[in-house]
């Protein structure tokens, strides 16, 4: 029975922490009887047997939608998106979610003559996967079958001849979606649900749509009135992306099929960093020492090499299927089964260890923009009812912060960060000066087409994650992060922890209270 | 390097901030040492490793298979075959049997598994688990795995009723693995046989596999319980009739136990003796005369350690005696 999460108060007999810092992890010892640490809940039991889970869900499908079988017939056109490469984090093992959930999709389409299908990796605005992580996605059978004949496609969200206009919701929201969808007889969309912000209307409305649609929901304001991000009914980007998914809902079928994973989200080798550190047995405490050490000597490229080469041994806890709200109603609350740790309260200053990983760098680096929005964007957001830290609190971020990028990946990274950041760090600012420019900027377009790189707007959404954060905390402070870097994000830097509570103590006043959220694993603050 | 030397070095490394000066391993900061154990987070009743939680799964993968084959093959046979002598009767009586099955045997020495494992032919020598004490096979660490690769043993809680013990040992069948157990649930304290119990007539009314009944004799003579040294000698190894579980447990056990003591009973004497006798419900019991202590004691015979120390007839003559 996988034990539920629970906040530990420190105390003096509390041994020292885990805290993530990159592509490596510190013991850090917190200030006894003011701290407290949120633990999350163990892996909860996978389905014993995923495929046929899945099947069942397909037949017996939530809401008003009819089964699969029922919707498929020959001589029509079906679409079947997917969640592209920002999930699962880390990447999970074969066979991927999205293998399983399309593979069944598939069978019973072939079972019901279906000749024309097309599927789709739901991009939006990031970076097209290369065929490695599709094959790895998909599975060999799905990615032979269809990627030789171009029946296997990536959503371009800048191909004029490839959008098609819908309409516009009752707030004025344009919705532009692909041509393939606009045009099937049902979209049938596959979902992984790593964190409540996942799924619903938002994977459509997103993953399928232009920057003209993305933007409505995409920026500073609906960013400051989502309160959190990982809880819909009070988020104002998922009321954005409801509205549109609606209206695209009107002009096509649309069958959703959403999936869940447990939290188990290191190999066995690696099992110390999901343990509870009074736990560590002498193998645990070796591998620490050894790893650590390891990577110590290790140059950062190689360091994230190795990390980049972790696949999860997360395994499948539910999955739903039928029409999109009632199938994420469902996935929600099995979300929350996983994910949801009660905490009383807020703390004046609250911790964050930034793991190597995240949406947007996946194969790729942790360049300074994705430790804002990792930080102050998802951690930050990891709450319902309140964020874990008070109004003008501090928030303490472990990670090394290098002033570096990926030059194909993330190339208006490099010029937002230059150009934009040195000017102003206020996002409304950001907004309404430099976004449109980037966003229509030719040879972003160019490369976001073409290459591997994310749309030119994409670091303005990184920013934007994080402007709830900038509004609600008095300070941000950076350990051991490129000083300069740090520096021209707006934040502080401090060497140690040590120093960064003392710096806190300027912002909040002596001897704060502490929460150190020890994530990942991925969990869900319930704050009261 | 001493341990004063490793804190040296690692505080120079500004791992240990400023710590005092260890003076055991005990003292070494976390994790170098085990961690302390915050006062508010009850203690987690311990699990241990061994004994009936020990871990065997990797005793069964392919490369240790073929070094324990090779390791009974090559040492277990030819020692038993020099020590023990065995001879075998009934191997005819269950080679028609689709594995797998359950080997039921009494047990009165350390003797018995290897002699088992030795006699039986193949496939069934490579191909089988025995169910072993937990408390004694696998109470450290050493020994657990010494008696997972050497006899492929699994531990069995023998103490109290385990659901984990039944279970492992169901799904092993389950996998297609015969098993080797002592229903008399342990050795002979006395050199007669004891009263089963229950647990390998109920894995097999479980897995619906049958019994073989085994009777060992000799082995105890060789090697009692208690015994501080090996004798040689010869040892009698008779397989019986499968049973196939169609009876309630209660009657599996009582049936086993007839079926082995009529085994014994055909080993001492010849087989249509016993089994004249085994239809008139007159075969010896195992587990010996209803009788006092030394009287079953005696009924038993000499001992190898006594028949070691009787003197010779030349030697009684010589004068003086040898000392």
């Amino acid at each position: 029975m996988p034990r539920p999460g629970f906040v530990l108060e420190v105390d003096r007999s509390t041994p020292p922490v885990l805290i993530w810092h990159g592509e490596g992890f510190r013991l850090e010892r917190l200030p006894a009887d003011r701290s407290r640490v949120v633990y999350a809940p163990e892996p909860l039991a996978p389905l014993p047997d995923p495929d046929a889970a899945i099947r069942q869900a397909l037949l017996e499908p939530l809401g008003d939608s009819a089964p699969l079988p029922d919707l498929l017939h020959a001589g029509m056109r079906l679409t079947v998106a997917f969640d592209d490469l920002s999930l699962p984090l880390p990447p999970m093992r074969r066979p991927d979610n999205r293998q399983r959930v399309i593979e069944a999709v598939l069978e019973m389409a072939a079972d019901a003559g279906v000749d024309d299908v097309v599927l789709i990796a739901a991009l939006g605005l990031h970076r097209r996967m290369t065929d490695a992580e599709l094959r790895h996605a998909l599975g060999d059978r799905i990615f032979d079958a269809f990627a030789p004949h171009g029946a296997l496609l990536q959503h371009d969200a800048e191909d004029p001849s490839q959008l098609v206009m819908v309409g516009k919701t009752e707030k004025g929201e344009d919705v532009e979606v692909s041509r393939r969808v606009a045009e099937s007889d049902l979209l049938v969309y596959v979902n992984i649900n790593l964190v409540a912000m996942d799924g619903g209307h938002k994977s459509t409305s997103t993953g399928l749509m232009s920057y003209r649609s993305i933007r409505h929901h995409h920026n500073v304001k609906t960013l400051q009135h989502s309160r959190s991000l990982m809880d819909r009914p009070n988020s104002e980007l998922h009321s954005s992306a409801w509205r549109i998914g609606r209206l695209l809902g009107k002009h096509v079928k649309v069958f959703q099929i959403e999936t869940t994973l447990n939290n188990d989200a290191f190999p066995s080798q690696m099992a110390f960093l999901q343990k509870r550190e009074w736990e560590w047995d002498v193998r645990d405490r070796a591998t620490f020492l050894a790893t650590s050490r390891g990577l110590d000597v290790l140059s950062p490229t190689a360091k994230r090499s190795i990390f980049n080469s972790i696949l999860a041994p997360q395994a499948m806890t539910s999955v739903q299927a039928g029409e999109v709200e009632a199938v994420h109603a469902s996935t929600t609350l099995a979300l929350h089964r996983q994910q949801l740790v009660d905490v009383e309260g807020q703390s004046d200053v609250v911790i964050f260890g930034l793991p190597h990983v995240g949406p947007y760098n996946v194969n790729s680096i942790m360049n300074p923009l994705l430790v804002m929005c990792m930080s102050l964007g998802y951690f930050f957001n990891f709450y319902i009812g309140k964020p874990l830290v008070r109004p003008g609190g501090v928030v303490i971020v472990s990670h090394p912060t290098p002033w570096a990028f990926h030059p194909v990946h993330h190339p208006s990274y490099i010029d937002f960060f230059e150009e934009v950041l040195s000017a102003t760090t206020d996002p409304l600012q950001i907004e309404k000066v430099y976004e449109e420019r980037f966003a229509t900027d030719e040879w972003y377009r160019h490369l976001y087409r073409t290459s591997y790189a994310y749309h030119g707007v994409h670091p303005f959404y990184m920013w934007y994650w994080g402007a709830h954060a900038l509004e609600h905390a008095g300070a941000t402070v950076i350990v051991g992060g490129n000083r300069k870097a740090v520096r021209r994000m707006g934040f502080k830097p401090a060497t140690t922890l040590a120093d960064a509570l003392e710096m806190a103590e300027d912002q909040v006043g002596r001897d704060p209270t502490i929460t150190y959220f020890r994530c990942p694993p991925v969990m869900l603050a319930n704050v009261h | 390097m001493s341990i004063s030397e490793v804190r040296d070095r690692l505080g120079a490394m500004g791992r240990l901030g400023n710590l005092r000066r260890p003076s055991s391993l005990r003292d070494l900061p976390f994790p170098l040492s085990a961690p302390t154990w915050p006062t508010s987070v009850p203690l987690l009743p311990k699990r241990s490793a061994v004994g009936v939680n020990y871990d065997t799964e990797w005793a069964r993968r392919y490369p240790v298979r073929l070094a324990r084959a090779a390791w009974t093959d090559l040492l277990t046979r030819p020692l038993v075959n020099a020590v023990a002598q065995p001879s075998v009767e009934g191997l005819d009586r269950f080679e028609q049997v689709v594995g797998p099955v359950i080997f039921a045997a009494n047990h009165s020495s350390h003797l018995d598994t290897p002699l088992v494992l030795s006699v039986l032919p193949e496939p069934w020598r490579h191909k089988i688990v025995t169910l072993a004490a937990a408390d004694y096979f696998f109470d450290t660490r050493l020994k657990a795995a010494y008696f997972a690769f050497a006899l492929n043993a699994v531990p069995l809680e023998r103490i109290k009723i385990s659901r984990d013990s039944t279970s492992r040992a169901r799904s092993l069948i389950a996998d297609g693995w015969n098993l080797l157990v002592f229903p008399e649930g342990g050795r002979s304290p006395d050199g007669w046989g004891q009263s089963h119990s229950g647990g390998a007539a109920w894995l097999a009314v479980r897995s619906g596999r049958p019994i073989v009944p085994v009777h060992i004799k000799g082995t105890g003579r060789l090697l009692p319980r208690g015994a501080k040294r090996l004798y040689t000698g010869e040892t009698k190894v008779t397989f019986g009739a499968p049973i196939i579980p169609d009876l309630p447990t209660r009657e599996l056990v009582t049936r086993l136990e007839e079926a082995i003591a009529a085994l014994g009973d055909e080993a001492n004497t010849d087989w249509w003796s016993a089994r004249r006798r085994a239809a008139r419900s007159t075969t010896p019991p195992l587990t010996g005369p209803d009788a006092s202590a030394w009287r079953r004691a005696w009924a038993l015979g000499p001992s190898p350690k006594d028949s070691a120390r009787r003197r010779s007839p030349a030697d009684e003559k010589r004068w003086p005696p040898k000392p």
